[in-house]
């Protein structure tokens, strides 16, 4: 079953449409990475679906139930951690969880008991000073912990690693991997190493649609590049390359690129075995995916 | 209703440690240690300006002041203090918009309008123990100098005020629901008072508005009766209301 749901999604500010038309997905107990550059409109429709904006046209169905503008019920299925978190400066950060807890009606041994864990899982356990001196990425961590407390069906979470050193953004990937085990993820991102490193599925935005959806598996396969690489022991044999191939590359002194189709590497594979020549590797080259995002960004 | 007092709660805390009410604490506790203190010392002051004065002319003789001549004072001091309240919580909605802390409470499904009665009610419970606060103080001293029953309609004329100072709060949570930024809704709410105030300027109308609650001092030296202030007051304290039961649902639309 669909955890969340959009269907034909419209938003536009002024004679700028950010969302036209948007459709997308969400399986549950997925860690769905949702990709797109800078202004596609990734915030835009992540509000939509917490009903922090009114849309134009379109539904949003959240557990099969409608979002609707202003005050929604489905906000009680969803953990949210916007862009930047700011929280109430003047409390400390388990004030702060039981602010939350008590805000979603929670039981208050239950609130204790998962604002001392969570804190645990997001590093800030000892942490008993006033929000007001975090850190950023203290900030964002809060904001996981926060986001979590409720036991939410899906965690919305916006860019959570865009303004983070490689040891914060580590971090926090690990804390939403862990997350992952009891709720769906959502996150928005542009950094694509993120999303390779522990999303299951992803969608593109781009012009305000999806331009592509499916599991990195499928996407990976569906763009499967027809580039094979080959790479040779000696770089004297270079120039027989260039001379015998059209369609080649040059990487490397010793290495080259054939955009072939997939029986013309045979062709390539006799030369090499007729001429005898060493060679380090061939390989199917596999596609990141930046070169989707790239190819994607370009249609 | 837990995230009602949740809410509350944070509200409270939020006043307690941003300084909030302890200025407003110290600003009504000066005042209403103020009134009877200028009171006091005015036939002092007069004393030693009587030379300067003999010299325009003027002859100062016996100057005799009175609970009156404090509780005048009392009236008077009172607008500089709603106008440093006001100032104060015109931010409270506005902040929370700005910085998005808001954002995340209303994710985790706090209703809109518990926002709108939460801060509406500490603002008004703040208002009326910080008045009768200042009222008390102001009254204390007065009955140990002089005689409080000298002022006529005493409570009913401090109930005006009281009931005044309440509107103009729930204009300003009217206000902070419609409006972003703190300075619009001062300007607002500044522009208001003014139309109200121009309104109970008509022979006409002058009975049935909030303006007339501001006119204290006919109550206390006995021009006027309380009775006539009673249609002025029941409908102040209907705009009071009305003013939350709108914010509810512009708050409801309102884009955060």
């Amino acid at each position: 079953m669909d955890i969340l749901s959009i269907t034909n999604l419209k938003k536009s500010f002024g004679n700028k449409n950010v969302l036209c038309g948007l459709n997308l997905s969400v399986p549950e107990h997925s860690i769905f990475g949702f990709i797109g550059k800078n202004g596609a409109g990734k915030t835009t429709a992540m509000k939509a679906v917490l009903g922090l904006l009114k849309t134009d046209s379109g539904e949003i169905h959240v557990l099969g139930e409608k979002v609707a503008y202003g005050q929604t019920a489905t906000n009680k299925y969803i953990g949210y951690l916007p862009d930047v978190p700011e929280f109430y400066s003047f409390m400390t950060p388990i004030e702060y969880l039981t602010l939350c807890g008590k805000t979603c009606e929670m039981e208050k041994s239950d609130i204790k008991k998962r604002s001392i864990k969570l804190l645990e899982l997001v590093g800030l356990g000892d942490e008993h000073h006033r929000i007001k001196g975090f850190s950023r990425g203290m900030k964002q961590r809060l904001g996981i912990a926060q986001a979590l407390l409720h036991r939410p069906r899906l965690l919305i979470c916006d860019e959570p690693t865009s303004a983070l050193d490689p040891v914060g953004r580590k971090e926090i990937l690990d804390i939403l991997v862990a997350a992952s085990e009891h709720t769906t993820v959502l996150f928005s991102t542009h950094i694509l190493s993120d999303v390779e490193r522990i999303c299951t599925d992803v969608a593109f935005l781009s012009e305000g649609k999806i331009s592509l959806q499916g599991t990195v598996n499928q996407i990976k396969s569906f763009y499967s590049s027809k580039e094979f690489i080959v790479e040779t022991v000696s770089s004297e044999t270079a120039a027989h390359f260039i001379e015998s191939f059209k369609y080649i590359k040059p990487i490397q002194n010793n290495s080259f690129a054939f955009s072939v189709d997939e029986s013309e590497i045979f062709t390539v594979l006799k030369y090499i075995s007729e001429k005898q020549i060493s060679f380090q590797k061939v390989e199917r080259s596999s596609p990141s995916l930046e070169t989707v995002f790239m190819e994607v960004a370009k249609k | 209703m837990k995230s009602f007092l949740a809410f509350l709660k944070k509200e409270w805390m939020e006043n307690i440690r941003s300084g909030r009410i302890t200025v407003l604490l110290i600003l009504f506790l000066i005042f209403g240690i103020m009134n009877p203190a200028i009171a006091k010392i005015t036939p002092w002051m007069m004393e030693i300006m009587a030379d300067s004065l003999l010299e325009s002319g003027m002859i100062i003789t016996e100057v005799k002041t009175t609970a009156l001549t404090s509780w005048t004072q009392f009236f008077k001091n009172i607008p500089i203090g709603l106008i440093a309240f006001v100032l104060i919580f015109s931010s409270s909605f506005t902040k929370e918009y700005q910085s998005g802390t808001l954002v995340l409470m209303l994710t985790k499904g706090l209703s809109r309008q518990k926002v709108v009665l939460a801060k509406s009610s500490i603002m008004l419970s703040l208002w009326t123990v910080f008045y009768w606060l200042c009222f008390t103080v102001t009254y204390g001293y007065n009955s140990y100098y002089w005689d409080n029953s000298i002022a006529l309609n005493l409570f009913p004329a401090a109930l005006c005020w009281w009931l005044f100072g309440l509107l103009i709060i729930c204009l300003v949570v009217l206000y902070s629901s419609i409006l972003f930024s703190s300075g619009t809704i001062l300007l607002c709410t500044g522009a208001t008072t003014i139309v109200i105030y121009i309104a109970g300027m008509f022979p006409q109308t002058k009975n049935y508005t909030p303006a007339l609650l501001m006119n204290s001092s006919a109550l206390i030296s006995g021009v006027a009766t309380a009775n006539s202030y009673t249609k002025a007051a029941i409908i102040t304290a209907a705009l009071c209301v009305i003013c939350i039961l709108i914010s509810i649902p512009i708050m409801n639309k309102k884009q955060i």
